[in-house]
């Protein structure tokens, strides 16, 4: 006998994520959830960040990694309030996990919240935490090939971040390629062109961040 | 990698259904996949394979089917299949296409002893 049982098998994630948006949404907060593979640059970007933006907004961090609490120390040093999120050996943050580091903020006291998810991929893409968008950072030494590999998170992300862009003499990478091809899978990407060695074209990420948390705000 | 959490997710589904059909033993469960979802089925298998084996699900079967990537063009209205990730109708070259399959995660079918 055959029982039909048609059910999203993410649908408790789903739910809690969109209890943490809700209450997010109440805080008037807006939630990035940044993404990229291990060593792209989420924490150098997230200092910089931090650093540009301090006399117009105030911004708070949840830090998601396997192992260890290094990334938060370092974004402790920046004055913002973090927590850090170890997954023992997860591969990317949860909704429920988002929800349990709650107590560590005062979110009335905050503008942005950025979550940085684990180093990955693939499998951050598919869970929610209840963030207003995605973002991910594709460093040029990774390679242009990367949105055909895996789609999905290119699929999901709002903004693509393309980093290390002052290494482009050095490496066999076409930004591009990188924007063709990325741009197939998501036509509405917004795009970062950014070093955060140099600091160049981070002030163009500023004003946008800005302008969008402003508009939320007025919303 | 984060099949094993996947595979947590579907037996908490399975093991509630059970309770609500009234069913003690299951032979099989159906589920679908996307074709854009993140997943590698034959590590999913395993993962469901691993967490229920010891227990009352042990032994049940996971079929499992992809589903194809499909859209529709929000301009024309044309759906069809999307090749190779490149979100672009093939009839008005408009790139406006909303998903209409193929990002499922998601149980459909339990088999049972009748």
């Amino acid at each position: 006998m055959k029982i039909s049982v048609v059910k999203n098998i993410l649908e408790a994630n789903d739910r809690i994520a969109q209890q943490n948006r809700a209450f997010f949404d109440e805080k008037n907060l807006m939630v990035i959830n940044l993404m990229s593979s291990p060593g792209a640059g989420k924490t150098s970007l997230l200092e910089k960040t931090i650093h540009g933006v301090k006399d117009v907004m105030r911004v708070g961090v949840i830090e998601g990694d396997v192992q260890s609490t290094r990334d938060a120390e370092r974004i402790a040093k920046s004055g913002v309030p973090v927590a850090q999120i170890n997954t023992g050996g997860a591969c990317h943050l949860d909704g429920n996990m988002i929800r349990e580091t709650f107590e560590s903020f005062n979110f009335d006291d905050l503008d942005l919240l950025v979550v940085e998810n684990v180093g990955n991929l693939v499998c951050p893409a598919e869970f929610k935490v209840g963030e207003d968008f995605k973002a991910m950072i594709l460093s040029v030494t990774e390679g242009d090939d990367k949105p055909c590999k895996y789609p999905l998170m290119f699929r999901e992300s709002k903004l693509l971040f393309i980093n290390k862009i002052d290494l482009l003499p050095y490496v066999d990478c076409s930004v591009q390629s990188i924007r063709e091809e990325a741009l197939n899978i998501n036509p509405a990407l917004i795009f970062f062109e950014i070093s955060c060695k140099t600091g160049e074209g981070l002030d163009a990420w500023y004003r946008w961040l800005k302008e969008t948390v402003d508009a939320g705000k007025s919303s | 990698m984060h099949e094993m959490s996947i595979a947590h997710s579907l037996i908490e589904i399975v093991k509630e259904e059970m309770i609500k059909n009234d069913v003690r033993m299951l032979k099989a469960v159906r589920v679908h996949i996307g074709q854009m979802s993140a997943i590698v089925p034959e590590s999913l298998s395993f993962c469901f394979e691993v967490m229920t084996s010891g227990t009352e699900l042990e032994g049940t079967r996971l079929s499992m089917e992809i589903i194809p990537l499909e859209g529709v063009c929000t301009d024309c209205e044309r759906a069809f299949e999307i090749q190779d990730f490149v979100f672009l109708c093939p009839q008005c070259g408009s790139r406006n296409i909303q998903t209409i399959a193929g990002r499922d995660l998601s149980i459909v079918e339990m088999e049972v002893e009748s």
